[in-house]
């Protein structure tokens, strides 16, 4: 086990300028390139992505090779086939691709390229959401050295493959992450989400086989075709592969992304790297992977943070990025401000989302004030259930009851508190 | 009307896209970003462009939260109100905010220099509160920060 490679963010100057293409190129960047253009068929690289056992990194771990594979093969059919990069990073509390995009995206470039070549697409967008502006600028000017330098464009590096690459601003809605409703966002019209059966692979972009991935799951690429699937696999410390780039938020001294092997234990993370809580503060749980996860407690702090593990203590690995709840803060006004967030980014397309969530964020507001009855846990319990999976559009919904089910079930001591005294105890 | 320089951009984005209406946001977002706004007069010029009709341009551009249709200050402050900023307080220096410009969220400054906006989550977790100030973005927020960085744009703009 090699615990101390951080392929991803080997490279990255946090608060500096990040590689140019010369000094990527000097660094080896670029070869994977090279390597999967001579001397690999588009098949055999989503071969080697899929032996490497890569997960997605956007919240759901799809793994990354099978859903290549469901793209049509292009001597079956003439269509053409889109890549659309999602870095449309929006998710409350997850700040991990930002600091790909801006450190390093010759990087993401280079996996871009990759992922087009795997699946034969000749045009990729990477999709970057309005207030990461530097992120937006730093791969304009990326594409542009690499475009100049033949890795993007007509017959790439004389092996008649081409590539275009559009760098897509967005103009904000937490909506547009939703991979098929970033493909409306790209086609100019508002993020609705698409009805799924057809998945994205089949029926996509303007109609066409398209790819939607993370930029976290595309960074990988480059690193997977240069050393080999097992090398990948053994870089993890569980079953899931891969190193992940984990974040710790809330009142913990260094918050902050590491990249660390998939699977490290959690307490090690908060401790170790996010340098454990503030003096003076405990913590009572956690959601571990961006708002719309299940919250977890301190016993599960010794679990492997992965795919499997997490899944196992029912909540979602999601984005790695952990939000911290601790005894200095009210659960009920955390979860009104998660609320909160969902009521005003539902996309309003499907009612029970549309009316559901300002419905609960209202309930959440009069019980923080002091102003709720006892009944109200049974309308929130209740859309809970209304809200779940199977009973709306798209997943927008269902995650925002994940941490609001948790909560209620964890901390429904606190909120019967609120209501019993009429104020908030933290007030 | 739109000048010849922006009729040669928006022209020249939709020869390089799929279809002229994929051109919508970043249209919106140029004309935006060189009138301040997206007017009605805007919309209504713009949409013969894009092979679209007024409505259905305005039903793309009221989606997207950050397509201003009224005017803004010459700076627009997002404020973050998502979940860890809130965890380290973020009411705190928002407060501020609305005092030492004397508006609350939605609404510009007498002097059309700033428009204070909420903004959801801005990838700041590790710098909370965090608040992005057109492109710069400024965290972990305090009081005296804040006067600072006030200042320093009313500097820029004297």
């Amino acid at each position: 086990m090699t615990a101390t490679e951080t392929p991803l963010t080997r490279d990255i100057r946090p608060g500096e300028a990040p590689p140019g293409l010369r000094e990527y190129e000097s660094k080896g960047g670029y070869s994977a390139l090279r390597k999967a253009l001579r001397q690999m068929s588009p098949d055999e690289v989503i071969d080697e992505v899929r032996a490497s056992n890569l997960r997605g990194r956007g919240g759901a771990g799809f793994p990354t090779g099978m859903k290549w594979g469901f793209v049509p093969k292009k001597d079956e059919t003439s269509t053409r086939r889109y890549l659309a990069v999602n870095g449309d990073e929006m998710e409350p509390g997850t700040f991990k691709d930002r600091l790909l995009m801006e450190g390093n995206p010759h990087q993401l470039l280079e996996g871009v390229i990759l992922a087009s070549y795997a699946i034969q697409a000749d045009l990729a967008y990477i999709f970057i959401r309005w207030a990461y502006h530097p992120a937006f600028n730093r791969l304009r000017a990326a594409a542009g050295e690499a475009r100049e330098a033949g890795y993007i464009g007509k017959d790439i590096l004389g092996t008649g493959f081409n590539l275009r690459v559009h760098i897509h601003g967005s103009a904000g809605r937490y909506m547009c992450g939703e991979e098929t409703a970033l493909l409306s966002s790209i086609e100019g019209s508002p993020a609705r989400p698409r009805a799924k059966p057809p998945f994205p692979p089949v029926v996509g972009l303007y109609g066409k086989p398209t790819i939607v991935q993370n930029i976290e799951t595309i960074c990988n690429v480059p690193h997977i075709v240069n050393k080999g699937a097992s090398w990948f696999r053994s870089l993890a410390r569980s079953d899931d592969a891969g190193t992940k780039l984990y974040g710790v938020s809330g009142r913990v001294n260094r918050p902050g992304i590491f990249e660390l092997p998939m699977g490290t234990p959690i307490r090690e993370i908060i401790e170790d790297h996010a340098g454990g809580m503030w003096d003076g503060v405990r913590l009572r749980g956690f959601l571990p992977g961006g708002g719309s996860t299940r919250f977890l407690l301190e016993e599960h702090l010794d679990l492997p943070m992965d795919f499997g593990h997490i899944e196992g203590a029912g909540s979602r690995l999601g984005t790695g990025t952990m939000i911290i709840l601790d005894d200095r803060t009210c659960p009920v006004g955390l979860l009104h401000n998660l609320e909160h967030f969902y009521a005003r980014e539902s996309c309003g397309w499907c009612t029970p989302c549309r009316d559901g969530l300002p419905w609960v964020e209202k309930t959440l507001d009069a019980i923080e004030k002091g102003e709720g009855r006892i009944e109200d846990l049974d309308v929130l319990d209740r859309h809970c259930t209304l809200l779940g999976p199977g009973r709306t559009f798209c997943a927008l919904a269902p995650g925002a009851m994940d941490p609001l089910a948790s909560g209620l079930e964890f901390f429904r001591a606190d909120f019967v508190t609120h209501i019993n005294d009429g104020k908030c105890p933290w007030g | 009307m739109f000048s010849r320089e922006e009729i040669e951009t928006i022209e020249a984005a939709i020869q390089r896209e799929e279809t002229p209406r994929s051109v919508s946001i970043a249209a919106m977002r140029f004309i935006q970003k060189q009138r301040g706004y997206v007017s009605d007069q805007s919309l209504a010029d713009l949409a013969p462009m894009l092979g679209m009709s007024v409505s259905g341009l305005e039903s793309v551009a009221t989606f997207y939260s950050l397509i201003f249709r009224k005017p803004v200050g010459r700076h627009v402050i997002l404020v973050c109100d998502s979940v860890s900023c809130w965890i380290l307080g973020r009411e705190r220096p928002l407060d501020h905010l609305r005092r030492r410009l004397g508006v609350d969220l939605g609404q510009t400054t007498a002097d059309d220099l700033f428009t204070l906006l909420a903004i959801p989550c801005l990838g700041a977790c590790d710098r909370a509160p965090a608040m992005l100030i057109d492109e710069t973005l400024y965290g972990p927020l305090t009081p005296e920060s804040i006067d600072e960085i006030l200042s320093s744009y009313r500097e820029l703009d004297r």
